[in-house]
């Protein structure tokens, strides 16, 4: 019987899970094994409906020689959950800027920060990655994902993540860790699905048909087992009792905030840059049809990267009760980072070479260009900010909020829908996309927003910071604290409008995508191919 | 260069690969974060330092679930101006018992490492309902549920085994009188002389402006009231704590 095991298996976990509602020792823990629960009970009535009671032998077996089916459902997740992550953005933007916005307890800011949060970076990001390194490690490897219906186990284990977080942030169940909200059990799921991830690709790379490993294959490697390690000891934690949900870690203070900030600078650098530099690695050169610039650069920025990255975690506590000596460190580290960081960059946008004028006729490849730009950016504003007398002014401030999101939304979002465009026609089997002049729309949509968001938030961090410390002649502090949170209004309100046209972009990709699979092709005049027309479609 | 055409090795070995990334990426954290364990400065006890009463303990805890570190933080940097904003600076020792810190990394409201005993109870109690009615320029959503919402006791006393079993240096007198105490601070006619023993400095009364319950709104209150009170820095040297 097809599933059969896996039918039995969901069926006793959410047993266990009705259990541990009914034994719940906090009320938070309890309304979440209901979620719990009703989400396996859901799962396992798909797979029941979905079942087939031939003998094993009968069934036609996949023979293709490459798994595509979890990647198709992970491209598909990774469109639904930038959607929503943006979304929570907005309205999260909105909040600041309209107070009354907020729906008390359930939808407070406090609580739908961290959903927005782990919404973009583990939600869509998370997917973006699992889905593109399993569409990689196959053709780069010329080998089938290894461990069967492992892979289906890693997207549907890494989506109860996902759904058991997010709704855990709204019931109040968290550890207030920076990017490590989630609770002692959620925890050592993730940890299970991680491995499970591990496996897979390590698998796929050992059984490869080609002998070197694609540099690709480096960064999702290293990507892999680092955040296994961060999330590991970040979260290790003594739970109150094992049917309930609160916990305290380990460490405490000035050796938990460390920790913490190892952990979360480097979600930054291993999450969000080196997975990434993955997706770089395969995704620009397959569209612009060149090689990779520099083998050499490659090496040299793959392992000074990775080495430098991890040091560079207390920059976000300076002058705090961290000792100097630490403080320094990262300083130093961050400012040698921006090396690696630009080699990186100089080897995506110099993979162009030759192929310059893609950039006016492919919007695909402009959105590959000008995310590789914006994390050259990015990588560049993260050592200034870094250097300790430019943080004293920089941080608790806006400013930080707008280098994230241009690192964010600029480099991860943009590098993301390039690769989710070239994915879509050749995982449905479809002749091209639905629409071209729906990615140009997307394109100028989502960088126009990124640069109305980053604009806004340098000037509203900077002024913040500067009427923070702002003395009169006489020596008395100029304005209050109330003051400088008045001074905020009219930029979290053009905030939101950025905010709002990056997601207007999301929901016109959402609609390609789905015209896309559902084989559709818009009747569109062609994009030009040698005429320089630039105009935007607005 | 020939050190690179030797990368074929690695690049051909996916266990070589792994190994040696993994040894790469552990040598930062190591370096930084070992040695704040055992450096003077790190560890160091200063006078007036305690683990937190029950009742504050509950209190941290509806901090963490509410968030307030996406806006709040805990951390005061040695500059003029914060340290005429918001008090003296301050110390690694004020977290020493803070699992997990709350230093933030965000002011979109104010520092508040030393919030405790600036304003009176009916005020935080009134911000946390309807924070413009008393600060006009404010964005913080109101938290008025937490008048309504009694307060969980019956299970504080493994909340403070839990943080022993961290490190916080709870005794099992503490432990085994942590649901007296909790309600005991909260409420103006207990005999409290147990609490003080105990929680020495500990703010005592009803909190939230109804005696006769005990409410969630007690705890925050009594939280944020206690905040950065227990070192008494007119008698704290610096000179001890310099790095």
């Amino acid at each position: 019987m097809k599933y059969g095991n896996e039918i039995i298996l969901l069926a006793l976990a959410a047993f266990a899970a009705l259990l541990g509602a009914a034994f719940a020792q906090d009320s938070q823990f309890g309304a979440h094994m209901w979620v719990l629960f009703f989400a396996l009970v859901a799962g396992a009535i798909v797979l029941l409906r979905t079942s087939n009671y031939a003998p094993v032998d009968i069934l036609a077996e996949d023979k293709s020689p490459y798994m595509d089916g979890p990647i198709r459902y992970g491209v598909v997740a990774t469109v639904f959950w930038g959607v929503t992550g943006f979304l929570v953005g907005v309205v999260v933007a909105a909040q600041l800027a309209f107070p009354d916005l907020n729906i008390e307890p359930w939808l407070n800011f406090g609580r739908l920060r961290p959903l927005h949060t782990s919404a973009v970076v583990f939600a869509f990001g998370g997917n973006a990655l699992i889905a593109t390194s399993f569409y990689v490690v196959q053709r780069t490897s010329r080998a089938r994902l290894f461990g069967g219906n492992l892979a289906w186990y890693v997207f549907w284990g890494y989506q109860l993540f996902i759904v058991m977080a997010a709704t855990g942030y709204l019931l109040g169940i968290t550890q207030s860790r920076e990017y490590a909200e989630p609770e002692w059990y959620v925890d050592i799921f993730l940890t299970i699905v991680w491995v499970a991830y591990l496996v897979v690709f390590l698998g796929t790379i050992l059984n490869r048909k080609e002998p070197h490993i694609y540099v690709a294959n480096w960064f999702y490697l290293a990507f892999i087992i680092t955040i296994a390690m961060l999330h590991v000891v970040n979260n290790l934690a003594v739970p109150v009792s094992f049917l309930g949900s609160k916990s305290y870690s380990l460490f405490s203070g000035v050796q938990d905030a460390l920790t913490q900030w190892w952990y979360g600078h480097n979600a930054v650098g291993f999450f969000l840059t080196a997975g990434f530099l993955g997706m770089m690695y395969y995704f620009v050169p397959k569209q612009v049809d060149r090689p990779v610039y520099s083998y050499r650069l490659s090496i040299i920025h793959f392992w000074s990267l990775i080495f430098l990255y991890i040091w560079a975690g207390p920059h976000h506590l300076h002058y705090t009760a961290l000792p100097d000596w630490a403080q320094t460190l990262g300083m130093v580290f961050s400012i040698m980072l921006w090396m690696p960081s630009w080699g990186g960059m100089i080897n995506g946008l110099m993979t162009l070479s030759g192929a310059w004028d893609k950039i006016r006729t492919d919007p695909i490849v402009r959105m590959m260009v000008v995310a590789i730009a914006f994390y050259g950016m990015s990588t560049f504003e993260g050592p200034v900010m870094s250097i300790k007398a430019v943080n004293s002014l920089s941080h608790y401030t806006e400013w930080t909020i707008g280098h994230v999101h241009s690192g964010a939304l600029g480099w991860n979002g943009m590098i993301t829908f390039g690769a989710i465009y070239f994915l879509v026609p050749r995982l449905w089997g479809r002749e091209r996309l639905y629409s071209l002049r729906m990615v140009t729309w997307h394109f100028w949509l989502a960088t126009l927003g990124i640069v109305v968001y980053a604009a806004v938030m340098w000037v509203a961090g900077i002024s913040q910071g500067l009427m923070w410390r702002e003395y009169d002649e006489q020596g008395f502090l100029v304005y209050s604290f109330a003051e400088s949170v008045a001074a905020m209004v009219p930029y979290y309100v053009v905030r939101t409008i950025g905010g709002l046209m990056y997601l207007a972009g999301a929901l016109v990709m959402a609609w390609n995508v789905f015209m896309t699979i559902r084989g559709h092709q818009r009747q569109e005049e062609p994009m030009p191919a040698a005429a320089p027309v630039l105009q935007p479609a607005q | 260069m020939a050190l690179l055409d030797k990368h074929k090795t690695i690049e051909k070995n996916a266990t070589l690969l792994l190994v040696g990334t993994l040894l790469v990426v552990s040598i930062g954290g190591l370096v930084q974060i070992t040695p704040l364990f055992y450096l003077e400065n790190t560890i160091e006890k200063v006078e007036g330092m305690r683990p937190y009463a029950p009742l504050e303990l509950a209190g941290r805890n509806i901090y963490i679930r509410e968030g307030c570190y996406t806006c709040h933080s805990q951390m005061i940097r040695p500059f003029r101006d914060e340290v005429e904003r918001y008090g003296h600076y301050s110390l690694a020792a004020e977290s020493m018992y803070d699992h997990p810190f709350q230093w933030g990394s965000k002011r979109t409201g104010p520092d508040l490492a030393r919030v405790g005993n600036r304003y009176s109870n009916e005020w935080h109690v009134q911000h946390l309902v309807e924070p413009r009615s008393v600060v006009p320029e404010s964005v913080m959503p109101s938290y008025a549920f937490l008048k309504e919402t009694p307060l969980a006791v019956k299970t504080i006393s493994y909340d403070l085994i839990a943080n022993s079993r961290v490190g916080v240096p709870y005794s099992d007198e503490m432990i085994a009188s942590a649901e007296a105490d909790i309600k005991a601070q909260a409420d103006p006619d207990a005999d409290t002389s147990g609490v003080v023993a105990r929680y020495p400095k500990a703010k005592l009364g009803d909190f939230d402006g109804d005696p006769a319950a005990l409410t969630e709104m007690d705890a925050l209150v009594a939280y944020l009231q206690m905040l950065g009170t227990l070192v008494d820095f007119s008698t704290y040297d610096p000179a001890t704590g310099y790095r």
